[in-house]
């Protein structure tokens, strides 16, 4: 079958079953949005800025298990995806990106809308190609798609010039990808598991901390079974939550600079740590040479050996695939006849809980004011733990990863690594598209919002019922609690005058808008805006100014170098 | 430590800047960078001297592996290994320096290649030390011009950096 190039790449979203396209179009993808309009099985959801296509794309891969998909024209189109393409990277979330680019004669002429895409973005995606013959675009795209989901995931971008676009070639979509400089490891090492499971077996003070890989790898159910089958305290990070069930026992909460005092604690004086999918990133260790003064045992399994070894040192590394080694870890402890030691269990387990009683996620509840954290709170419980949860970036962004418990992988969207403020509408976009039944709702600030507001505008359009929960506190908070802590109080430009009235906002783009400002009216807004399953309702809570987020381990610090309150100020 | 790292990646348009965009955005030190095609011309072969402690090169190492593009990454230094270097050298050549200038050529085992009434070319290969010698034992203000290939490196005996 001869089709032109555009017609491949929307036969090849079809082969690869995409659902949705989040996109823009623009003068270099007329060609492949003419193709798009001539057939049914590939919907095309129209944003209003490409960043928030990317986004919505992103957030679509992050709550399903595929592969997100974008389509962007050359130029302004392509540098405004790049946020949105980086922001999916630092998270390692699979996604393919198509730009358009000018056509292959004008490559280098500083034509209109020309931009060196492959050259911008090489540095935030797994990889990039662009296609410069028609008869290379089936076989590259399903590289892309390839690349996107095996191995540590991640956004690959495939710019292709209009000419291509509108050539012809004869279409056959590969079956097979066999790529020789591209063989990522999936079985962990037999030997490295057997002495990983030795360690498990031994230790005194254990503890698991597990990260993003565990909800990107689906392999929730094997960290739950092994975790309970060793019986250790577990804690997951602001990537992982939802890969662990909050609402068990043995669970400790989020580690790191706003972390719970009990995980930070047992992440520290454990004797052996079983770190899976998680990177010992700064925002969760603290201070890496004051995290080594307490000797310990390391494993840790990733996919991507540049994880291992990279800012702690590690005993056992093990490359795989999470859901096989811990699948093979599983195995080998039910086989082993030994059992972890009971005793020295008990005594850990005792101490473990001697942190947790320090209690360190209360706060004073107000009859005057809102607190950001009792809105949070109250979300939880009006949507029975069960709602998809979008955040931007901020304190609202730790209060909803704090105070709502997600039982289950997949239901918390973030950009953990990038901390793109703007993420958490588009998010909760390809969330609700990818979940219509379910309840999803955006945990926003008066701050992130305004950075993709221009995206209820697309949520009326596709009739996307999103419940946005914006936490209204007239701060950049986060920036404002810093300053008040080391910066003298001096407030510089974190103040935002003259905002909009949200409620008339949502109101004008057709939605429904509430203003919420006393905490006994907390509970009404939010059970009415859920019962209100086909708006999308945005819900403008005005918060306490000054609450700051709590526990904290200030930057170049140590994990047990916690603030808990303003009391330890 | 300084090390020398081998690796084949895909001979394809933009592999080079994946490489070098690696070592600029990592921080990583890059002393010299060279790459040709190897006999099969799908590939071509990167010889990288670089320098860091274990734990630094040890993440070039992987992040290196990491690129798609990358087929195999080896640190030849690790071992037994030969490392060359080409040079040439315009020399300032009239009157007496002609005859000095060959005798140099002569001792280094360096060749001439280009003469003038006034100056010659002078190629030299051998290992950054042998170079660095050269240039030092010439007069300063004798030398016109040098260009140096940076440094190809190969592992000694049987160890054999192929697909």
């Amino acid at each position: 079958m001869v089709l032109t190039g555009a017609e491949i790449v929307i036969r090849c979203l079809q082969e690869e079953k995409i659902e949705y396209v989040f996109g823009y179009p623009g003068g270099a993808v007329l060609y492949i949005y003419d193709a798009l309009f001539n057939q049914k099985q590939v919907r095309h959801i129209l944003v209003r800025h490409e960043q928030a296509a990317v986004h919505a794309a992103d957030g679509f891969a992050r709550s399903t298990e595929t592969v997100g998909v974008a389509l962007v024209t050359s130029g302004p189109g392509a540098t405004n995806a790049v946020t949105g393409i980086a922001t999916a990277y630092c998270d390692s979330i699979p996604m393919v990106i198509i730009s358009g680019q000018v056509p292959t004669a004008a490559i280098g002429q500083d034509a209109f809308q020309e931009v060196d895409t492959v050259g911008i973005t090489r540095p935030c995606v797994k990889h990039n190609f662009l296609v410069k013959d028609v008869r290379d675009i089936a076989a590259t795209i399903k590289k892309a798609f390839h690349l996107a989901k095996t191995g540590r995931p991640g956004p690959v971008l495939v710019d292709i010039p209009k000419d291509v676009t509108m050539q012809k070639c004869a279409f056959e979509y590969p079956q097979e990808v066999s790529m020789r400089s591209y063989n990522p490891v999936v079985k962990g090492h037999q030997g490295q598991i057997r002495k990983a499971v030795q360690l498990l077996l031994e230790a005194k003070r254990p503890m698991i901390y597990a990260g993003g890989g565990i909800v990107l790898s689906d392999a929730a159910e094997q960290l739950t079974k092994l975790t309970r089958l060793l019986g250790f305290p577990i804690t997951t990070t602001l990537m992982g939550l939802g890969g662990y069930p909050a609402s068990d026992r043995q669970y400790l909460g989020m580690p790191g600079m706003h972390g719970t005092y009990e995980a930070n604690m047992s992440m520290h004086f454990s004797d052996v740590l079983l770190a899976v999918g998680s990177r010992f990133d700064d925002r969760v260790i603290g201070n890496p040479a004051h995290f080594a003064e307490e000797p310990r045992k390391i494993i840790h399994v990733d996919i991507d050996p540049s994880s291992i070894s990279k800012r702690v040192k590690v005993d056992v590394p093990i490359v795989g695939d999470l859901k096989e080694v811990l699948d093979e870890m599983i195995r080998q402890l039910e086989a082993s006849p030994t059992r972890p030691d009971a005793s020295a269990l008990a005594v850990w387990w005792k101490q473990v809980e001697e942190w947790r009683r320090r209690d360190c996620m209360k706060f004073k509840n107000s009859d005057d004011i809102i607190k950001p954290q009792y809105v949070v709170q109250k979300l939880w419980e009006v949507t029975n733990g069960e709602a998809f949860v979008t955040s931007d970036v901020g304190q609202h962004q730790m209060w909803a990863a704090q105070y709502y418990r997600f039982d289950k992988p997949r239901r918390w969207l973030n950009s953990g690594g990038l901390g793109t403020m703007g993420v958490g509408l588009p998010y909760a976009m390809g969330a609700q598209l990818a979940h219509p039944g379910s309840q999803v709702a955006c945990v926003t600030g008066e701050a992130s919002i305004q950075m993709c507001i221009q995206e209820l505008s697309t949520c009326k359009q596709f009739r996307l019922p999103i419940k946005i929960v914006n936490l209204n506190n007239r701060y950049l908070g986060m920036v404002r609690q810093w300053q008040e802590l080391f910066h003298g109080e001096r407030y510089s430009e974190s103040y935002m005058d003259s905002l909009p009235d949200f409620a008339k906002l949502a109101e004008a783009y057709g939605h429904v808008g509430f203003r919420i400002d006393k905490p006994s009216d907390v509970e009404g807004a939010l059970r009415d805006a859920f019962s209100r399953k086909n708006d999308l309702v945005f819900l403008d809570f005005q918060v306490d100014q000054t609450e700051n987020v709590y526990p904290m381990v200030q930057g170049g610090k140590g994990l047990t170098e916690m603030i808990l309150s303003s009391e330890d100020l | 430590m300084r090390h020398v790292i081998s690796l084949l990646i895909e001979n394809e348009a933009g592999a080079l800047s994946r490489v070098s965009g690696l070592f600029s955005a990592r921080g990583y030190n890059i002393e010299s960078l060279t790459v040709a095609p190897t006999e099969d011309s799908s590939m071509s072969r990167m010889t990288i001297v670089t320098s860091g402690s274990d734990e630094i090169i040890e993440q070039i190492t992987k992040q290196l592996n990491k690129l798609v593009e990358v087929i195999k990454v080896v640190d030849i230094s690790e071992s037994a290994h030969i490392e060359r270097e080409l040079m040439l050298v315009k020399v300032r050549a009239s009157g007496k320096d002609r005859e000095e200038m060959m005798r140099m050529t002569a001792i280094f085992r360096a060749h001439i290649i280009d003469v003038t009434e006034s100056s010659y070319v002078i190629e030299l290969t051998g290992n950054q030390r042998k170079l660095d010698a050269f240039v030092g034992a010439l007069e300063p203000e004798l030398i016109l011009e040098t260009v140096r290939s940076g440094i190809t490196g190969i592992g000694r005996g049987d160890r054999v950096l192929k697909l």
